[in-house]
């Protein structure tokens, strides 16, 4: 489904902040699979994600996307293959335009945008249903400006706008990280729901280890550009913190890099 | 003083109106180029003083050389897609900052317009042996005006529809958002060549229409067109706003535009009626459009700045609060 070959990418080579952020990456995805991603600060988890999506090409490595190597497309290209949803609130939606629009915007990805009026009547009451699955009044506001809107409707909204058209791969880089605990728990409810309705096959990063083992079926654990630690089924079931915090210490010889993964 | 306020003619101001309602709306046409890039892209696009002039040099001298002043000017809306390509291909491709990009094109246009004029400054017709239907002939001005008024709701009525389009609202996302709209799938590089495209079409559309009106076209006919462009947009949207408040929807906006370039001409009659000269007059549309420009900033500061903060918890200090 998707697969990952190999992938090496340097920031800034050959100058005194060269950085291997990828370090020779491999990762296989079946369909359906919910993997979820920690790690370190600066152990390459959203490098991983720009990646996939294609934000800069990688240095050396392949990406698939179902059996197809996507590695030579650029952003705009790939994401007729891939919903996202980023760590600030403010990048997934533009902020001047009204809710529907941004949904009718969604709705179109990967397709030609053509000379047809940009939301046709009909749109209007189907993005009113698929608002209520996220449970915050947003379907009573289709034509309020997103600006006017908190971080956690925002993440919300741009969760439903990832997963309009059904994507082939699904990337949340720790996109409850900027919500209060309560709005994060709403959001993580309703992408554990769409995730489930639509069998979507997904990645989500999260410094929070406890919502790490609560969702999706694998886990992962990043160090240094690598995968180095892969969790999957009944094994990952059983997981405790304390069990990953021991892994981690065991498998990089170095103490947990992010305070905020134990408080949490 | 009183000398000064005796030579001042009621009569000439009121004749110099329809002329400056005429000028208005041409510039409206340049002011609506303007505000596709300057408020949808966030782009000050630089190379619309060049392309102003293309747009009138291409029309004058193919007038000059027999066509039908109508088609002449869709080749001056051709001549301005293709310099707003250039600035986009500099900006995207090359990876030009914006605004360099515009003054490389430009200059560049200086020369390709001084080409097109036959190495002359200046060319004019003789309005007397074509038949324009846009003069400043002041028996026609009231004809010039109306028509002048059509092509501006015209032009309107296209962006409002394009803009509502699938194509157009990506256009609108790609300035409000580039990373969302990638993420959406939406070429942001193509969407910004457009914008461009269109801008500095309707730019030079609007220099052609300026020289059917004057009867010459000049290669400095462009120069602070931008500036122009920007007072008109502002302008347009203060008034709007001032007047129709939450009412002010986009078909109004843009309207409103072309509202601005009017504003902006009969100002200009009325402050060389005044006697003011002519030559300072860049030099004060430029210090109105700083204003304009600052205004919500300094609003915004006012509000809330540092200093305020500071000397509200010294005082509170000073009275051992
Ligand atoms: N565009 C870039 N240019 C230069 N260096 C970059 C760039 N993106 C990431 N890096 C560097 O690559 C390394 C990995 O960064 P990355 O953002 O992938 O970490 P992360 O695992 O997501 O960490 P965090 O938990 O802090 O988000 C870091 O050292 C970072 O500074
Ligand atoms: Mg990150």
């Amino acid at each position: 489904m998707l697969e990952l070959r190999e992938l090496y990418k340097t920031f800034n080579p050959g100058t005194i902040t060269e950085k291997h952020a990828l370090n020779g990456l491999s990762l296989k995805l079946e369909t359906g699979d919910f993997v979820t991603v920690i790690g370190g600060n600066g152990a390459g988890k959203s490098t991983m994600l720009n990646a996939i999506a294609g934000v800069w090409p990688v240095d050396s490595g392949a990406i698939l996307i179902d059996g197809k190597d996507v590695s030579g497309l650029p952003e705009h290209k790939r994401a007729s293959f891939l919903g996202r949803v980023f760590q600030d609130p403010m990048t997934g939606t533009a902020a001047d335009m009204e809710i529907i629009e941004n949904l009718a915007l969604a709705a179109r990805r990967g397709q030609r945008r053509t000379l047809r009026w940009g939301v046709k009547k009909a749109e209007q009451e189907e993005y009113r249903e698929l608002l209520k699955i996220l449970d915050l009044g947003l379907e009573e506001r289709l034509h309020a400006k997103v600006g006017l809107l908190s971080g956690g409707q925002r993440q919300a909204l741009t969760l439903l706008m990832a997963t309009l058209r059904k994507p082939e791969v699904l990337l949340l880089d720790e996109h409850t990280a900027a919500l209060d605990p309560k709005t994060a728990a709403k959001v993580l409810d309703a992408t554990d729901r769409i995730v489930t309705r639509d069998n979507l096959t997904t990645i989500m990063i999260t410094h929070n280890m406890k919502d790490a083992i609560a969702h999706g079926n694998r886990l992962i654990m990043m160090n240094e550009g690598r995968i180095i630690l892969d969790i999957r089924g009944e094994e990952k079931t059983k997981l405790t913190v304390e069990d990953l915090l021991h892994q981690f210490e065991k498998v990089s010889g170095q103490a947990f890099a992010s305070d905020s993964a134990i408080l949490s | 003083m009183i000398a000064y306020f005796t030579s001042l003619n009621p009569l000439a101001l009121l004749r110099a109106c329809p002329g400056g309602i005429a000028q208005g709306l041409v510039w409206g046409i340049m002011a609506l180029g303007v505000y596709l890039t300057f408020r949808m892209l966030d782009f000050a696009d630089l190379s619309v003083d060049g392309s102003m002039a293309t747009g009138g040099a291409v029309c004058i001298m193919l007038i000059m050389n027999g066509w039908n002043p109508e088609a002449a000017l869709l080749v001056s809306f051709l001549a301005g897609l293709l310099a707003g390509i250039i600035t986009g291909l500099l900006h995207t491709l090359l990876g030009i900052p914006a605004i360099l990009a515009g003054i490389l094109t430009q200059i560049s246009l200086y020369s390709i317009n001084l080409n097109i004029l036959g190495g002359k400054s200046n060319q004019a017709i003789n309005v007397n042996s074509v038949s324009l239907r846009i003069t400043s002939n002041a028996s026609l001005l009231p004809r010039t005006i109306l028509l002048l008024a059509i092509v501006c709701l015209v032009i309107i009525g296209i962006l409002y529809w394009y803009l509502g389009t699938e194509h157009g609202s990506a256009l609108r996302a790609t300035g409000n958002n580039p990373n969302m709209s990638r993420a959406q799938g939406i070429s942001t590089k193509m969407m910004t060549v457009i914008a461009l495209a269109l801008s500095n079409g309707l730019v030079a559309l609007s220099g052609g229409i300026l020289s059917q009106y004057q009867g010459f076209a000049d290669v400095n006919m462009g120069r602070g067109a931008i500036v122009i462009g920007l007072a008109a947009v502002i302008i347009g949207e203060v008034l709007g706003e001032a007047i129709l408040g939450k009412h002010l929807n986009f078909f109004l906006r843009l309207a409103f535009v072309v509202v601005g370039g009017i504003i902006y001409y009969l100002v200009y009659v009325f402050v060389l009626w005044l006697k003011f000269p002519a030559n300072d007059m860049k030099l004060l549309t430029a210090i109105v459009v700083a204003i304009f420009l600052a205004v919500p900033y300094l609003q915004g500061r006012s509000k809330s700045s540092f200093s305020k903060v500071a000397k509200r918890n010294a005082k509170n200090a000073k009275e051992g609060k």
